[in-house]
């Protein structure tokens, strides 16, 4: 199947299946996301408005045999930053659409009336439906009927009713082999879906295949690729704790943010940690590892189960879990796990929505530690879309304005997410001068500067700290066009037989032959497009900068403040 | 002298979370480590009082002292 794009236009209601552009061609995942957006969207544009674009894309590996190749990237300017934004997720639908032969699907234009639609993908291209059944449904109810109606092996990429309200925080979600969901959490692209009426996208690639141009070397470069990932100590623990094994790492190194980040540490660390988790899941029947995607060997995702040992959610993520435990002071890992459900249901961002209740806690909405009442307002406000809850599904800045609190952790309205800046401050120069916002996945110094992958550097000291934010931006962008779980950095970065692997299995694919060089080389053209995007939008390097609170407010308990110049920052775009 | 001895993730198993626990002066990191029968290899990262040390680094009196695997996340 030849790779081509994809296009429907919603406004006119029309497809067309086209040659992908030579300078293109190289480019998948975010790398082509970001591309596409760069060259067809006019940075001005209101986000939610006719000229915006959806674009989604596999990466270059993705619908391959390649261990941990199925993220889907997808892209567009963000509700929430007014950046360009791509947002990854694991779940069926990267590998589906690769077998289609879709090396990108780019949504564009906007209905003239108040109908719903949804998009068919096959081999053959694209069909518009008319979609009434789903509408107004959450996502579980939704997926369970479009289950019914299509078929199990469909892929689902869907938005729940904050996409069809177009909050800024809203996700957009991809059916796991499963039939669980996983999402591209941040930015508010579910809001862009919303705005361009789509409720759902089924992917059904028939017989379709991905051609690998040499299958031997292909497969021997799995087999080393693979071996890397699994050896890995880090994919092993992961496997076992998931990613909540961090709870309790971070808060001993103070960088907890707690209470709408009035502190690092959290007394209630230790019931809502990754070691408490994992007992709550065997005792309960659950399972402590569970892969997002056919082919991921880490398998950091689980089974959680609730008291009376009945599903209730998966995926269940350090970053979720800190945004509704310690940034919320609730300590009971049951009300986050019903709230992770609601959240998933309702289709919003996790990390965007919890540190707005954090914000709204500190307004006085409703009182730290409040459990119950972070339920209620999730089910009566949030996924109403009563005024309340239109106010925090605007995200974390939406709340701060709306009530008049200046301790709001935001970056380019972003909300700042599990890691305090002031004590580990490599992630704070990752979050000042991500394209996209505060986002730890751009940058995750955290290797470095906590976990001592990748070498070790001090979390405390200056020193260092941009140049490590910029090489891990740089990689980062590469991995994230190769359609390859980030988590393959843990191994690429202290196994010196990963990344070699993996740039082995790309020229396999394509019959090229890249070095390490081309793969850096296209990690920084990817930043430096998402930044010449963001300037043409209107964005200064005054942007680039952390909230006033950081440099002003010592954090417990090492007393610690935000202080980087404006300049210091600013050296991170020298390269 | 009395040292808190904190335990994460698999490390726990067959041991405890934090003790109280008694050495001699001049006890290193690594000296703790290899005491509760945990492989040098093993170790991810050391804190001592929330910052990073080295298995090298000797303990004081009233230090809190955190042994973690080699564990990842994000």
């Amino acid at each position: 199947m030849a790779n081509k794009i994809f296009r429907v236009n919603m406004t006119d209601l029309s497809t067309s299946i086209e040659d992908v552009p030579a300078v293109w061609a190289g480019h998948g995942g975010r790398g082509l996301t970001s591309t596409i957006v760069a060259a067809e969207v006019p940075p001005t544009c209101h986000p939610l408005g006719v000229n915006n674009k959806l674009v989604f894309a596999p990466g270059l590996l993705s619908g391959t045999p390649a261990a941990n190749s199925g993220r889907l990237s997808c892209g567009a300017k963000s509700p929430l930053t007014g950046t360009i934004k791509e947002s990854n997720s694991g779940g069926s639908s990267a590998q589906l659409l690769a077998k289609c032969g879709c090396k990108a699907l780019i949504i564009e234009g906007q209905p003239k009336d108040d109908a719903w639609y949804s998009l068919a993908v096959t081999p053959d291209g694209v069909t518009i439906n008319k979609e009434k059944e789903v509408v107004g449904k959450g996502n579980f109810e939704a997926t369970k009927i479009l289950g019914e109606r299509l078929g199990v092996k469909q892929g689902i990429i869907i938005i729940g009713t904050a996409g069809e309200m177009k909050m800024r925080s809203a996700n957009i979600s991809v059916k796991d082999p499963d039939g669980n969901l996983r999402s591209g959490g941040r930015g508010g692209l579910g809001a862009v879906m919303g705005s361009k009426r789509v409720k759902f996208i089924s992917i059904d690639p028939k017989d379709g295949k991905v051609e690998i141009a040499d299958m031997e070397k292909f497969k021997e470069a799995n087999k080393k690729f693979a071996k890397s990932l699994i050896d890995n100590p880090i994919s092993q623990a992961l496997a076992t704790y998931g990613t909540n094994v961090l709870v309790n790492i971070i808060n001993e190194a103070g960088g907890l943010p707690t209470r709408n980040f009035t502190s690092g540490q959290f007394a209630g660390h230790e019931q809502i940690s990754g070691e408490t988790m994992h007992d709550l899941i065997q005792e309960r029947g659950g399972k402590v590892k569970h892969n997002c995607h056919q082919g991921c060997v880490i398998q950091c995702s689980q089974i959680y189960n609730d008291v009376n040992k009945k599903y209730k959610t998966s995926g269940f993520e350090y970053e979720s879990i800190w945004a509704l435990g310690a940034d919320c002071a609730i300590d009971n890992l049951d009300i986050i796990a019903e709230a992770d459900s609601l959240l998933d249901d309702i289709g919003i961002d996790s990390i965007e929505t919890a540190v707005a209740i954090g914000v709204a806690m500190e307004a006085g909405v409703l009182e730290f530690g409040d459990g119950k009442g972070l339920l209620r307002i999730l089910k009566e406000e949030v996924a109403k879309g009563t005024a309340l809850g239109r106010v925090i599904g605007g995200g974390a800045g939406d709340v701060g304005r709306a009530f008049g609190v200046t301790r709001v952790p935001v970056v380019k309205n972003q909300a700042i997410p599990a890691y305090d800046p002031r004590a580990i401050k490599g992630i704070g120069i990752t979050y000042a001068t991500s394209t996209q916002g505060a986002d730890h996945t751009m940058g995750y110094t955290i290797a470095t500067n906590v976990l001592g992958v990748g070498g070790s550097l001090d979390p405390l000291s200056k020193e260092g700290q941009v140049e490590l934010s910029r090489n891990l931006q740089i990689a980062t962008a590469a991995i994230d066009s190769t359609g390859m779980c980030l988590f393959i950095a843990f191994a690429a970065l202290d196994d010196a037989t990963c990344l070699p692997a993996l740039i082995d299995l790309i020229n396999a694919r394509f019959g090229l032959a890249l070095t390490g060089d081309d793969v850096t080389n296209l990690g920084k053209s990817i930043l430096k497009t998402e930044h010449a995007f963001n300037l043409a939008a209107g964005f200064t390097n005054q942007d680039d900068r952390l909230p006033e609170f950081f440099s002003m407010e010592p954090l417990p308990p090492h007393n610690v403040v935000w202080d980087f110049s404006g300049e210091e920052i600013d050296t991170f775009w020298d390269f | 002298m009395q040292v808190t001895v904190k335990l994460f993730a698999f490390f726990r198993e067959g041991r405890f979370k934090e003790e109280e626990r008694e050495y001699p002066e001049a006890t290193t990191v690594s000296d703790v480590v290899e005491g509760l029968g945990i492989d040098l290899d093993k170790v991810g990262i050391t804190m001592i009082n929330s910052r990073h040390c080295k298995f090298e680094t000797l303990l004081q009196e009233g230090d809190n002292l955190a042994i973690f695997p080699v564990i990842g996340g994000g």
